[in-house]
């Protein structure tokens, strides 16, 4: 059987590990790095690593540290922060790396998923889309880590993602990010059901009940979280965690089988 | 020695390190003359069918590798996009595979089941079904991490070492003499992985 991923996703800001609320205040959380072995001990599921610098201050992929996490990965990793041309997604492929992130360049240029596509296949190709609410309703994406307002709605975005060849769909909520209380469940859904693409939802898990609930809504997902993995306690202390084995099947089991 | 063909395409590195861990010698190979003393292959392969075609004529290796695995039977494993090159011919494009395998390769789009999301990607269960020392400790079912659209169609039943279920049962893992093909990402697949790993080094 197919499982929901459990992913872990790290952000890199100044070559250290953050977490953000609501894309703002990055915590310096530890070295990144270190926070890959961990989660390669734990056997995560997949892991996410996002650079949220690249796009922002429009400076090129870090290439060396991106060799640097592909070194140590010993699960599939997703890389994204400042990719814009299909050479740049070529060469971080070539550094060992299974899935490219594209979000602010996909969003202004959405025939660069094609091209991408085109090079190192669909199946590598994986669109994040960071989600705010809109006043009167519905979601829009927001480019340039949560600056910029590009007008476009989240399932437009999504299904002209789909079209153009993209291999997976992650989408992050800007509302929900940090804050621990649970993900947009009624976003994912709705996100869930625009496309027939893989998806993954990142932004808002506080537990392990709260992956549970986005599965029970949407079945064989990705579920993504930053701070649920690097905090603990009401104090959010740093302390990398991931579930075991065991409690992943519990999940999946309990929460697919509604 | 185990050589790892490095003709463009997939993960080298992970596999260069998954070894390492196991204290497994390992090196890659990018020309004949690195391939020629082998003892063990990997053939790695990530995107398209054709792509990985065009990369591995175009690597000057194809000789080396023919002879190798035909003639001397030295044992080799594909993955992925490697694994589905040793079919005839796929659906994905038009150029013909090294078709050391008999079989083709087909789309999961081509089933027409709608429910089904592709890629397949995460991870799946893979159950063994012949007796290969690749997949000793991992019966009745080890757990390894998928990425792809297409599969491997077997002409011959015997040949399928490993079954998945996904929309179908699928060949995630074929067997013939000398020749292993798996789907999956055991680069990638944590301690399942690392089990079929060390079996291909000890075969």
């Amino acid at each position: 059987m197919l499982r929901p991923r459990i992913i872990p996703c790290l952000l890199v800001h100044e070559g250290g590990l953050v977490k953000t609320v609501r894309f703002k205040d990055p915590k310096y959380v530890g070295d990144p790095i270190n926070a890959v072995k961990i989660f390669n001990e734990k056997e995560a599921d997949e892991l996410i690593v996002l650079d949220i610098d690249a796009t922002a201050t429009g400076s090129e992929p870090n290439f060396r540290l991106i060799a640097q996490f592909a070194a140590e990965c010993r699960m599939p990793l997703c890389y994204g922060g400042g990719v814009k041309t299909a050479e740049q997604a070529k060469r971080i492929i070539g550094l060992g790396v299974e899935k490219v992130a594209i979000s602010s360049a996909a969003i202004e240029n959405p025939r660069l998923v094609a091209e991408i596509a085109n090079e190192v296949g669909s199946q590598s190709v994986v669109v994040v889309i960071d989600a705010k609410k809109r006043l009167l309703g519905g979601h829009e994406a927001w480019t340039h880590n949560g600056k910029k307002n590009s007008s476009k709605s989240v399932i437009d975005v999504a299904r002209q993602a789909a079209e153009l060849g993209a291999g997976e769909i992650v989408v992050n909520s800007i509302d929900n990010d940090g804050l621990m209380s649970g993900y947009d469940l009624a976003l994912a859904r709705k996100v869930r059901d625009a496309t027939r693409l893989p998806m993954s939802f990142l932004g808002g898990a506080g537990s392990l009940a709260d992956i549970g609930k986005l599965i029970a809504e949407c079945g064989v997902v990705g579920a993504a979280a930053g701070s649920l993995f690097v905090f603990k306690g009401t104090y959010r202390a740093v302390l990398i965690s991931y579930p075991a084995q065991a409690q992943k099947e519990d999940l999946v089991h309990t929460n697919l089988a509604r | 020695m185990i050589k790892i063909v490095d003709y463009g395409l997939g993960n080298i590195l992970a596999f260069q390190n998954m070894y390492k861990r196991l204290n497994v010698d390992v090196s890659v190979a990018r020309t004949a003359g690195e391939l020629a003393d082998a003892s063990r292959i990997i053939l790695p392969g990530v995107g398209a069918f054709d792509h990985a075609m065009e990369l591995l004529d175009a690597s000057g290796m194809r000789g080396t590798l023919d002879d190798l695995v035909l003639n001397r039977r030295v044992p080799v494993l594909g993955v992925c996009v490697g694994m589905q090159i040793l079919a005839r011919g796929s659906d994905e494009g038009r150029l013909a595979g090294l078709g050391w395998i008999d079989g083709r390769v087909r789309g999961f789009a081509s089933l027409k089941k709608d429910e089904l999301l592709l890629p397949h990607m995460g991870w799946n269960d893979v159950h063994p079904l012949t007796s290969t020392p690749l997949f000793e400790g991992l019966r009745p079912e080890g757990r390894f991490y998928f990425l792809h659209s297409f599969f491997f169609e077997c002409a011959r039943e015997e040949d399928v070492a490993a079954r998945t279920t996904y929309g179908i049962d699928f060949a995630c893992a074929v067997h013939a003499d000398n020749i292993y093909g798996v789907q999956f990402h055991p680069e990638k697949s944590h301690h399942f992985g690392t089990q079929l790993l060390k079996n291909f080094a000890e075969l």
